[in-house]
């Protein structure tokens, strides 16, 4: 009997919280579907409307800044997806002196990320002539000591016999990891792809102070610069910015919620 | 496994992938030391070496000062609020109660979004006389609060944001976690006639340690990453009462374009994260003893 | 006389085919451009940039959007530094400073340097002129200028008894029709405050400028190197600031530049202080009769100038500086002036904009874009220096630090006003 009184008191507390917890993403996404002279005055039944996305498309170039995003974001992905492969399976299959050392150099990656060292990786950039390239903003992130560090941990599962096996039979290193560790590593790919995207998509410093123009600049970026301005803000316009922006993640996220999660918490127990 | 590298496999998986990396985290660590020695380079002279003249001016410079304290306090604020508020909310999601999904689409919602698009709807429901906290606030016959215009509000008003977008990533990793603890001893105990708090705090949450000290970890690392929501809703202000140390250092390089106060800068900030990492590993290993 | 007359026509023809026959050399123009406005401006500046193209096949010229003012600025200085420079540029006026330190621009008065050249250049507003000027020579060309002005709310005038036609002119004036103006709700709390003034950030220190000319005095001279901080015209102002809000005019705390607007159109306050580039945005959404006025000055009228000019950088070949020069003045020819402010709100920056049937029509049609032209008169610079960012970031510091109630007026600017001389005593 209490037990049922006890579960709906916590479930009528977790709901509220959650409508809380909700209330300032919902409110912008209300706004963003009305017209500005609602966006300070709720009401009921104001009418929907969608001129706002399309002013706001308007505004600014946010099909160029979506691609611009989407490319980044594809040349990390790629890059990290090698390259950490590539630096775990060395780690994992092969002995050698400094491996501890190495490691530990790479760890550091983890508290020290490219946005702590922004200016002097600014200057480097600078030098390399890559500033206000897609290239140049991908590039410090090009090797992941968070990927190398999940699929270290990954490729230490794979059982040695198969390995053996494996080389008995004559096969390369190369072999060896696409037809053994790669495939056995597939759950935890997809795992840090979702992380990696969703990191990267989001990442706002470094490219806003990489990229100068319209061309190269990503969809967080191209917002916030939408959204400052010398005269007065157009509230309905900035959400629906806002929301333009974040949409194809929020809607990827509602359609694989379960997935979402379930991989986060992959990455997480790791 | 013991094999030894061939050196030319070495070159590709091994070294030019670590090059990448140092090259942009190692390198530039040390460039800013270097850097931090010597003053601006303008178009009528050449930069010159000036020794500890940057330094000098790291100690006489008040709003330093000031960022120090703000960054110490976000810190303090922010990590410890954030696991607390993930644990309640993995307690709730994992109790399978009525409305789970809906708690929890709403609790991770804000991990997806950018900080930036954060920082936008909370810029506009902080908004005084018009946001809707101002509506609220009002609805209730109390005053209006200047979130975002008044010293005494600022930097909370930054934490509240950072912790919104938080707890729900942390929440995930709590969940993960709670379902890993095994059935059988929170039954066994409950068959003792242990009640439901004392089954968490003598059982559960001990295990969950490792997960609470990934969590805050990453909280850490995060309390000092990300200033996206300072950028654009305070500029540090009102005088620099939300500042945050990467935002200063933003705003010292990239808008006042003092480079090398930045290198300066950047070598305090490598320095005390190096010093937290260090605490943090000493803390781990005192307590992994006791297990 | 027949004669005179055809020698006089074949005169003007000569010199027109011979001035066209100077411009047939090709350039190739990149012109950066910020957009500091919720307006379409960015097509409005293609459209007359491609205009400027077809008059000139000879030349090529690429408008490319950089993004809001400081992202603008940023990248004409990367782009310079890398070598490959715009040939030019819409830039901050009070970039100026910095714009010279780096070294990437050069005077337009070397280039324009025929008499025809210097009459078009005083036909720009002595007023839009004065920070364009450096070491007695002209480094700038007006554009995208503006001034804030005092926008009111005449229903709510009337509501409190007072003459919608009378906006306030002095400081004595603003807190006592601000005090007529306040409403408050049956909880005491304020519905409605009796004005508005941005004081946070950079906009608060735009705004902050004009109160210190009101009161006869300037935060920066043209020399670059002097910041007037510490000042009694800059105490009053800052005092005048807190009386506001001690007064029950204003809301305590710091306010913000972006959200007044709203806030005004939202009825929150009865007037706000902003810029006159507001004005198309008011004029869509307000709901209720409005005016515009003067700011309120402390010993008379002042106000500051901001927004942006036309530069030309100096990594250009003579043929380029000749292309951005037609360019200019193509882009601040009457016509085209005019075009551009009835576009975004901003003030054109010549008289004879002033006097085509575009902007005759739409003054009569919106007489509150006058307000800001007859102000010019009272307007000073906007606060600028060498290191500009760094310096006005002590004046940013102290009234941000007066206005939410953490330090006095005068112990605030001292501080700031050593801060700002230590960082300039190297220029001086």
């Amino acid at each position: 009997m209490t037990h049922g009184l006890n579960r709906i008191m916590w479930s009528t507390l977790g709901i509220v919280l959650a409508a809380l917890w909700g209330l300032p993403f919902v409110y912008s996404v209300w706004t963003a579907f009305h017209d500005e002279v609602y966006s300070a005055n709720f009401v009921w039944n104001a009418p929907l409307t969608i001129s706002n996305f399309f002013e706001a498309w308007k505004a600014a170039p946010f099909a160029l800044y979506f691609m611009n995003t989407f490319l980044m974001i594809t040349i990390v992905l790629i890059a990290n997806l090698i390259l950490c492969t590539l630096v775990a399976y060395a780690f994992v299959r092969y002995k050698f002196r400094w491996s501890g050392f190495l490691f530990a150099l790479i760890m550091v990656q983890l508290l020290i990320s490219p946005e702590i060292l922004i200016v002097e990786n600014y200057l480097t950039l600078s030098r390399l002539g890559m500033i206000d390239t897609i290239l140049g903003i991908a590039l410090p992130y090009l090797t992941s000591a968070f990927g190398i560090f999940l699929l270290r941990q990954t490729f230490m599962t794979v059982p040695i016999s198969l390995d053996e096996a494996a080389q008995i039979e004559g096969a390369s290193a190369w072999r060896i990891l696409w037809d053994i560790y790669v495939p056995l590593a597939k759950p935890v790919y997809l795992a840090y792809a979702l992380v990696s995207v969703s990191f990267h998509w989001n990442n706002f410093l470094w490219p806003l102070i990489v990229t100068n123009s319209p061309e190269v600049r990503p969809v967080t970026v191209g917002l916030s610069v939408f959204a400052t301005v010398e005269s007065g803000v157009e509230w309905s316009l900035v959400n629906a910015a806002t929301l333009m922006t974040t949409a194809p993640l929020i809607i990827a996220f509602v359609l694989f919620q379960r997935q979402f999660v379930a991989n986060f918490m992959r990455a997480g127990i790791k | 496994m013991n094999k030894k590298i061939p050196f030319n496999l070495a070159i590709i998986m091994l070294i030019l992938p670590c090059l990448l990396l140092i090259a942009f985290t190692h390198y530039p660590a040390v460039r800013a030391l270097i850097n931090s020695f010597w003053n601006n380079a303008s178009s009528r002279r050449p930069s010159k070496f000036v020794g500890i003249e940057n330094y000098q001016t790291l100690f006489e410079d008040d709003r330093l000062a000031q960022v120090m304290f703000n960054s110490t306090i976000y810190a303090l604020g922010t990590i410890p609020v954030a696991i607390g508020m993930a644990i309640g909310m993995a307690l709730l999601v994992n109790a399978r109660l009525p409305g789970t999904w809906l708690m929890r689409l709403s609790f991770f919602m804000p991990t997806m979004l950018p900080m930036i698009a954060v920082a936008n709807i909370w810029l506009f429901f902080y908004a005084p006389g018009i946001g809707l906290a101002s509506q609220i606030l009002s609805l209730f016959g109390l005053p209006p609060i200047n979130f975002l215009g008044s010293t005494e509000t600022s930097l909370l008003s930054m934490m509240f944001v950072a912790v919104w977008k938080e707890a729900g990533l942390f929440m995930i990793f709590y969940l993960a976690a709670l379902q890993a603890v095994p059935e059988n001893l929170k039954d066994a105990a409950k068959l003792e006639g242990a009640s439901n708090t004392h089954v968490f705090l003598t059982i559960v949450f001990p295990l969950l340690r490792p997960t609470t000290i990934f969590v805050a970890v990453n909280a850490l690392i995060n309390a000092f990453r990300l200033v996206d929501h300072v950028i654009v809703m305070t500029h540090g202000g009102p005088n620099n009462s939300s500042a945050l140390l990467l935002y200063y250092i933003y705003e010292v390089t990239f808008s006042q374009r003092d480079f090398a106060y930045g290198a300066t800068l950047t070598v305090v900030m490598v320095c005390l994260l190096g010093v937290l990492a260090a605490v943090q590993y000493w803390l781990l290993n005192r307590k992994a003893h006791y297990q | 006389m027949k004669t005179l007359k055809y020698l006089t026509t074949s005169c003007y023809a000569a010199a027109i085919i011979g001035l066209s026959a100077a411009s047939t050399y090709a350039a190739e123009l990149e012109f950066y451009f910020p957009v500091g406005v919720n307006a379409p401006a960015v097509e409005t500046i293609q459209a007359l940039t491609d205009e400027w193209a077809a008059q000139n096949p000879q030349h090529t010229v690429k408008a490319i959007y950089a993004g809001n003012y400081v992202e603008t600025t940023t990248k004409a200085l990367t782009a310079a530094n890398a070598g490959k420079p715009p040939q030019v540029a819409v830039l901050l006026s009070i970039d100026l400073f910095t714009l010279i330190e780096e070294d990437v621009i050069l005077p337009i008065s070397d280039i324009a340097n025929t008499p025809e050249d210097q009459k078009w250049i005083d036909g720009f507003y002595d007023g839009f002129m004065k920070d364009a000027e450096f070491e007695g020579k002209t480094y700038a060309i007006p554009f995208q200028r503006s001034t804030p002005v005092y926008y009111y709310n005449k229903d709510a005038f009337r509501a409190a008894g007072l003459d919608p036609e009378s906006p306030p002119k002095t400081w004595d004036e603003m807190i006592k029709i601000g005090k007529a103006l306040t409403v408050k709700d049956d909880n005491g709390n304020v519905t409605q405050w009796g004005t508005r003034i941005p004081t946070l950030g950079l906009g608060g220190a735009w705004l902050f400028g004009g109160l210190v000319v009101s009161k006869g005095d300037v935060l920066t001279t043209e020399t670059g190197i002097e910041a007037r901080i510490d000042t009694p015209a800059t105490i009053a102002s800052l005092e005048f600031l807190l009386d506001l809000s001690e007064q029950g005019v204003m809301a305590p705390g710091g306010i913000s530049w972006g959200d007044t607007p709203k806030a005004f159109l939202e009825g929150q306050t009865a007037s706000m202080w902003t810029s006159t580039g507001n004005l198309a945005f008011i004029e869509k959404n307000a709901t209720f009769d409005w005016g515009v006025g003067f700011l309120p000055g402390g010993d008379g009228p002042g106000a500051p100038i901001g927004g942006g000019n036309f530069y030309i950088f100096s990594d250009t070949t003579d043929e380029e500086r000749e292309a951005a020069l037609d360019f200019i003045k193509f882009m601040t020819a009457p016509e085209n002036a005019a075009t551009w402010s009835i576009a975004t709100g901003y003030v054109a920056p010549r008289p004879d904009a002033w006097e085509t049937p575009e902007m005759k029509a739409y003054s009569e049609r919106l007489p509150q874009a006058l307000v800001a032209l007859d102000q010019l008169q009272y307007a000073e610079r906007e606060f600028a220096t060498f290191q500009r960012a760094k310096v006005t970031q002590y004046l940013v510091d102290a009234i941000e630090s007066v206005v939410t109630g953490n330090s006095e007026p005068a112990a605030a600017l001292k501080i700031a006003q050593e801060g700002a001389d230590a960082v300039l005593s190297d220029y001086q």
